[in-house]
């Protein structure tokens, strides 16, 4: 079932303070992830536009509905970009349409450069939402620095849609950069690789992104031209102990939308410490392919072929024992409604989660149960 | 400043509540003789002061909780406190409250390089954060201008922010994970070594929510290494005007320093006097901090040289040495002693939108002239975090009155141009009747609604953050033994 295309804020509102039942919250229907929700679909791409943007004080506000795309095209258009890198899963899900920033944000997606820069969440500076009841709420605003109340909207982000329907956001943005340069070194087992790369992002260098690809760990440097060339060079030298680093071309989009997995059936996002990464990989099934991000700290982890009810329990529980979570980004539709998609959380912080739920959406209508029964 | 009136019954129940705190800390953990709990009585924030009914000095997390669970029981509001450096007044206790103090709270658990984070208990003061790790080469980023004696506790509930933020981010983007004591005396682990929350971003929550959500006694924060060098490099401009068109300039032109500061000339005079950094003596200072090594330095400053150059200073000059570095800087983290010296202030904390600084400048000088009130202004150029310090003579009857009107005006104003109340200090009491003109009713119902699952009884720092009338019915809830 799916309503017609709302237009605007006072309109969602409506349709969500007279919902007669569950509600699928849907931007540009790229992230078909967790548990199924079974719903009306309360469309919010028809709600769109950026409303200002300053580049002299880094800042953008644009409607949830704004594909990214149009966000990027209009920052590119001043030398300026969103730092954290939100990720594409078009690819790797097979779904069609123009990822929002409405779902960005809902969904904490962050690339590579989160190692660096941050994630979406640290470059969230207000939102206007729509609750479970239909109210109105607005958090933070559209300045960089802001402690006044408590900070909503870091819970709205990454909360997909379970707290309330996002309808405008605000960002910083950062300056574009002049360069960027990869270095890549061949041949590195995972616990060499993860060592390679906390020796580089533990050094002065500002490395912005260190994932490994294919056996290959790759570092990338940003910003002056010569800056990267001397950095390029001193990171050379650090890590020589673990073979020659060689420039070469690489498309960051590959870590970012992890697409090297894009034919497994099953994948999962995994965040844990990231000397913890080479266990983690260690432990899965032989036949799946792994790929490292943020220094070994970010794992995308494929499965082709059957088996991954008994991978992703096996999975989560290995991650709950070392800190961290593992969540499955793709899966057969029986196996993300049969199994906790996103990591179970301790009792303790399980009953606060529910808590707020309760409290933000009495009546259970937004998107319920996707990221918990 | 109006505050709640303190609860007889449970200042009729002190030698009962004292007793039961004896019973679960150590003797001289337990504050409760008035000439000594009289230490306790204001934060940063002196013009407002109230001895607690008595103060604790918890040395684990377990004791914490028990602290906790007793005063939940009792129905005693808490006020918890790192160093009590808050200038918004978060750690100012009402006469019925027991003050909780993490100051004996100060160890570092964990340092790991390979992994680039440190856990502390969270009465160790944010400098020595980094004392901890610097020998090897790394820092933690956020640095508050308190930064000597202010606790990670209070960090953390103030979301505390800092002069390189504008490269760093400040406290919530530093922090990895807590852990947390709830009112009832429930501990929970939030966060941890890992990047981003599995579930809801309940720790971005916590941060900044000024010690009303529960207690922090363990953090796990970032830490970074040290830059190869940096250098500040000085530009004195004839207007406000003309150095606000400079710092829009040097952002638009892709260049990102580590930090942009800005001084008013009754701020370099008494940072000055206080520092000898040999300031300009012009209307308005830009410090402008970059970093690298010598070389990526050099060029950095090339192009912000030529940027300020464009707009005619009337002084720029790089710093030479290390030791200029110092003084430049001791001067400026030194703004609100130096003021401090010469007259009684109160410090506004409100952040704009970059674009509106000359002409709320403009306006705050109106104002000044309205109010009889001398103003200076020293802020966060970069971000629009300003810090107009209001001075007034405490011994002046009204003067105070007079003082807060003003900045109530300025605030207002902030928030009138796109901007906030504060942004890094804390709404505390200082800003707290304020939150309306922020703030629409469901706005702060929302709020209050995170303050109910953490803190059904709102026992925890009540009087603060939500103007009374906005709170009242919560805090009067009296939920049946449970």
């Amino acid at each position: 079932m799916k309503m017609s295309k709302l237009k605007t804020e006072e309109a969602i509102a409506d349709a969500v303070a007279s919902a007669q039942g569950p509600l699928a919250i849907r931007g540009g229907g790229t992230r078909s992830v967790g548990r199924p929700v079974v719903g009306e679909v309360l469309d919010v791409s028809g709600l769109s536009g950026v409303t200002l943007y300053e580049p002299g004080a880094l800042t953008i506000v644009a409607q949830a509905g704004t594909p990214v795309a149009e966000i990027e095209a209009t920052l590119a258009a001043e030398n300026q970009r969103l730092a954290f890198e939100p990720y594409d899963l078009t690819g790797l899900l097979g779904t069609s349409g123009a990822s929002t920033i409405g779902g960005v944000i809902a969904t904490n997606a962050s690339g590579p450069r989160r190692i660096m820069a941050g994630a979406a969440r640290d470059f969230a500076l207000g939102v206007r939402f729509v609750d479970g009841a239909g109210r109105v709420v607005k958090n933070g605003g559209r300045v960089m620095k802001n402690v006044t109340g408590y900070d909503l909207v870091k819970l709205m982000c990454g909360s997909w849609g379970t707290l309330g329907v996002l309808t405008e956001v605000s960002l910083k943005v950062m300056p574009s950069v002049e360069a960027e340069m990869t270095l890549a070194i061949d041949g590195l087992d995972p616990s060499r690789a993860v060592a390679a790369m906390s020796q580089a992002l533990g050094s002065p260098f500002e490395v912005s992104g260190a994932a490994w690809v294919d056996g290959q760990v790759w570092l990338r440097l940003e910003g002056f031209e010569a800056s990267v060339a001397y950095r390029a060079g001193m990171l050379r030298s650090l890590l020589s102990e673990f073979g020659d680093a060689a420039e070469v071309n690489a498309d960051w989009a590959t870590v970012r939308d992890a697409k090297p997995l894009q034919q497994a059936d099953a994948v999962w996002r995994v965040s844990v410490k990231p000397g913890d990464g080479p266990a983690v990989i260690a432990d899965v099934p032989d036949a799946c392919e792994t790929l490292m991000d943020w220094g070994g700290g970010l794992l995308w982890i494929g499965q082709t072929g059957g088996g991954s009810a008994a991978t992703h329990e096996r999975l989560q529980a290995q991650v709950a024992a070392l800190g961290g979570h593992a969540t499955l980004i793709k899966g057969p539709e029986d196996v993300r409604a049969a199994v906790p998609v996103f990591q179970p959380e301790a009792p303790g912080v399980a009953a606060l989660t529910a808590a707020l739920r309760q409290r933000f959406d009495p009546q259970g209508i937004l998107n319920p149960g996707l990221m918990a029964a | 400043m109006e505050m709640p009136v303190p609860d007889s019954d449970v200042l009729s129940r002190k030698a009962r509540v004292v007793e039961r705190l004896r019973g679960v800390l150590p003797a001289d953990a337990v504050i409760d003789d008035p000439a000594q709990t009289r230490a306790y009585e204001c934060d940063a924030l002196t013009a407002y002061r109230c001895p607690p009914m008595v103060a604790v000095l918890p040395s684990t997390t377990g004791e914490v909780s028990d602290v906790l669970r007793i005063c939940h029981e009792e129905g005693v509001p808490v006020v918890p406190r790192g160093s009590g450096t808050s200038l918004a007044g978060g750690a100012l206790p009402t006469a019925d409250c027991v003050i909780l103090g993490v100051a004996r709270m100060n160890d570092v658990i964990e340092t790991d390089y390979d992994n680039r984070i440190i856990r502390v208990q969270t009465g160790r003061t944010n400098l020595s954060v980094t004392g901890a790790v610097e020998e090897d080469g790394f820092f933690y980023a956020p640095d508050p201008s308190s930064q000597l004696a202010c606790a990670i506790a209070g960090n953390i509930a103030m979301n505390s922010g800092g002069a390189h933020c504008l490269k760093y981010g400040v406290t919530t983007n530093n922090l990895m994970g807590v852990t947390l004591v709830q009112m009832d005396g429930t501990v929970v682990e939030i966060g941890g070594a890992h990047l981003d929350a599995g579930g809801l971003d309940l720790l971005g929550v916590i941060c900044g929510s000024e010690g009303q959500l529960g207690v922090v006694t363990e953090a796990t924060l970032r830490i970074l290494h040290k830059p190869e060098g940096a250098r500040p490099v000085l530009m004195g401009f004839e207007s406000a005007e003309v150095a606000g068109a400079c710092v829009a300039d040097i952002i638009k032109a892709g260049v990102l320093p580590v930090a942009i500061e800005f001084m008013d000339k009754m701020l370099i005079e008494v940072c000055e006097d206080f520092a000898k950094a040999d300031y300009p003596m012009c209307s308005a200072l830009l410090i402008v901090e970059v970093e690298g090594s010598d070389a990526e330095i050099d060029a950095q400053l090339a192009l912000i040289t030529d940027i300020a150059k464009r707009h005619n200073p009337v002084a720029l000059r790089e710093s030479a040495s290390t030791e200029e570095s110092a003084r430049i800087w001791a001067g400026r983290k030194a703004a609100f002693s130096a003021i401090g010296r010469i007259s009684d202030y109160m410090c506004l904390d409100g952040t704009i939108p970059v674009s509106e600084l000359p002409y709320v400048l403009r306006r705050i000088g109106e104002m000044s002239e309205k109010y009889g009130l001398p103003v200076g202004n020293v802020f966060h150029a970069g971000d629009g975090n300003m810090h107009p310090l209001i001075c007034y003579d405490a011994n002046k009857p009204g003067d105070l009155e007079l003082c807060e009107e003003f900045g109530a005006e300025v605030l207002k104003l902030c928030v009138e141009v796109g901007g906030c109340l504060t942004g890094e200090h804390g709404v505390g009491i200082e800003k707290r009747d304020l939150m309306t003109y922020q703030y629409a009713p469901a706005d702060l119902e929302a709020q209050m609604a995170v303050k109910d699952v953490f803190d059904a009884r709102w026992l925890l720092n009540p009087a603060k953050v939500f103007p009374l009338a906005v709170s009242e019915q919560r805090r009067g809830v009296q939920i049946a033994a449970e």
